[in-house]
């Protein structure tokens, strides 16, 4: 490697330093994002330009057709599909990962030292995992398969058996130089991806997302070690340290524990089927129609929009923005209330609603948003549930204890807007949803918030 | 380089990881999370360097299929993320456009 390719390598590791404490703060985010572009960029360039490498033309035009087959895809994906494609570029991601370790297999009489055979074994099996793990993440999110946890009797010997299976054929293929065995521990590895991810609920995939992008972080470090390459290991092991406090943080707004989210719904899902039939019982709901709903706001002094999963599935934040924007002309003070994990993505809904855009001074951060509450007339819960549940607040035994949420129950009028009944992906039963000042306004949140603009503008 | 030299190297990138992360706002952790995802595109290097010294169809079809790959993770990751961006600059100036400085003057991060 000549001098002035290391000088490149260790820009752009700087580069990729400054890339990532520019992400972490709103002001400088955009061109944090465009100096790790840069960084990236730059490396990729002195690579292909280093003398002596061979098949010049043919990596190039690889290069052409991934650049061509990625833009479209990232420019024209809708914003509420962006969880799904970052799991998808971080599976391709691992892929590429996958696929150089078991070049390094092929060659394997090159590598000469035991920690780098183990090495290239980590990153054929944590690969592999990264790879197959976020299509079905990508699959779940895109709704090509049911978003439920997928629970097998079973499952999880099987999984662990596959584990230890593609571990096993990792060392003996170390050990052994033999190429069969690497393929088939890939193989293995591979199927363990599927399994890891069949049975982790929908609302829980972006912890898993975050979890299996620190992985592919963790595998490009390991191939950087492989290949003597300081930048592979800088990036990759940023990437993995950074993903993993990052999963921590999400995980911790949710209020859940890594371990239950990887391990299936909370303690199984008949447990929480029969509490939520015990706590619901015959308590009567109270529902209404548009009409009444539009006086009740219409009316009001202080109104809190809090948005949640259903929203951003309806795709209903133009619609809701046209409703606070009809409030405000009629002189009701508006604000939205944002949970941290409000959408499909931690910040997800802050993303949303500025494409529909929502003035900054509306949104409110959960400990903003709080003291306000008291003061609220009407708070418009819009496909939410699990986020505004006060059991995580009172009840000690419940599943989700401890977890922060909005304080709706604080407002004078709580107007609930659900598709239906069922609780929340937790399993856990509301009982804010039978309290007296609660009103249910059934259907697709979209068409709610249209026919509620229909009914106010008729008053 | 020798081990010893690899694992500083490993060790204080860790170190770094978990400082520049550890106090982000919940607003950005989705554009964060993009944002890191690209950077692990930088295996297109590997890619490339395996590629560049492959010897036979299975080598070079590896590192082939490789670079397709992680050229779709780079640069995918770094533009999705620019979009994700983009919108709250965007909103950004149309409000510094309508209300002046005077929102600013209080220090609260635009997010």
């Amino acid at each position: 490697m000549s001098t002035a390719t290391q000088v490149a390598y260790f820009v752009t590791s700087l580069c990729f330093i400054l890339a990532l404490k520019g992400l972490s703060s709103p002001k400088t985010a955009r061109n944090g994002n465009l100096i790790g572009a840069f960084g990236a960029t730059l490396a990729v360039v002195v690579t292909v330009a280093q003398r002596g490498l061979g098949h010049r033309p043919l990596i190039i035009g690889a290069i052409v057709v991934g650049t061509a087959l990625a833009i479209p895809a990232a420019r024209l994906v809708k914003m509420t599909a962006i969880p799904q494609m970052v799991a998808l570029f971080n599976g391709v991601g691992g892929g590429a990962a996958m696929l150089v370790a078991l070049d390094e297999y092929v060659r394997l009489h090159t590598v000469d030292s035991t920690a780098a055979a183990i090495a290239v074994a980590f990153t054929a099996i944590v690969g592999s995992v990264s790879f197959t793990g976020s299509l079905i993440t990508f699959a779940k999110l895109q709704e090509l398969m049911t978003g439920r946890p997928i629970l097998v009797p079973g499952a999880q010997i099987v999984t662990c058996a596959v584990g230890l299976g593609a571990v096993g054929c990792g060392i003996a293929a170390v050990a052994a130089s033999s190429v069969p065995l690497a393929v088939i521990c890939t193989g293995l590895s591979l199927v363990l991806g599927v399994l890891f991810v069949l049975p982790v609920g929908g609302a829980d995939v972006p912890v898993v997302i975050s979890l299996l992008n620190a992985f592919t972080g963790l595998t490009v470090a390991a191939s950087g070690y492989v290949l003597d390459n300081t930048l592979l290991i800088v990036a990759g092991t940023l990437v993995g340290a950074s993903g993993t406090m990052l999963t921590q943080l999400m995980a911790r707004a949710m209020g859940r524990r890594i371990t239950g989210v990887l391990f299936g719904a909370f303690s199984g899902p008949s447990t929480a089927g029969s509490t939520a039939e015990v706590v619901s019982g015959d308590r009567a709901v109270r529902s209404a129609g548009a009409d009444d709903i539009a006086i009740l706001l219409a009316y009001a002094r202080k109104v809190a929009i809090v948005p949640g999963y259903g929203l951003a599935v309806a795709q209903a934040q133009h619609t809701c923005r046209e409703l606070v924007d009809l409030l405000e002309s009629r002189g009701v003070q508006v604000f939205y209330a944002i949970h941290p994990v409000a959408g499909r993505m931690p910040g997800h809904m802050n993303v949303l609603l500025a494409e529909a855009n929502v003035p900054y001074e509306q949104l409110k951060e959960m400990d903003d948003a709080n003291p306000e509450f008291s003061s609220t007339d009407v708070a418009v819960v819009v496909g939410a549930n699990d986020v505004v549940n006060p059991a995580a607040r009172d009840s000690v035994g419940s599943p989700i204890f401890g977890m922060p949420i909005l304080n709706v129950d604080e407002a004078a009028n709580v107007v609930f807007m659900k598709r239906s009944m069922r609780p929340g992906f937790a399993g856990i039963d509301n009982a804010l949803l039978y309290h007296p000042k609660t009103t249910l306004f059934f259907g697709d949140a979209k068409d709610s918030l249209s026919k509620l603009v229909a009914a106010i503008k008729n008053l | 380089m020798n081990n010893v030299g690899l694992l500083t190297i490993f060790m204080l990138s860790i170190f770094v990881g978990f400082e520049v992360i550890s106090k982000v706002s919940a607003v950005l952790h989705t554009p964060l999370m993009s944002g890191a995802n690209a950077i692990h595109g930088i295996i297109l290097v590997g890619a490339i360097l395996i590629t560049g010294s492959a010897q036979g169809g299975i080598q070079l079809t590896l590192g082939v299929v490789a670079i397709v790959l992680a050229t779709g993770n780079m640069v995918g990751g770094f533009v999705v993320t620019d979009r994700m961006l983009e919108m709250f600059k965007g909103r950004n100036k149309a409000k510094a456009a309508v209300a002046a400085d005077a929102k600013d003057a209080d220090g609260r991060p635009i997010t």
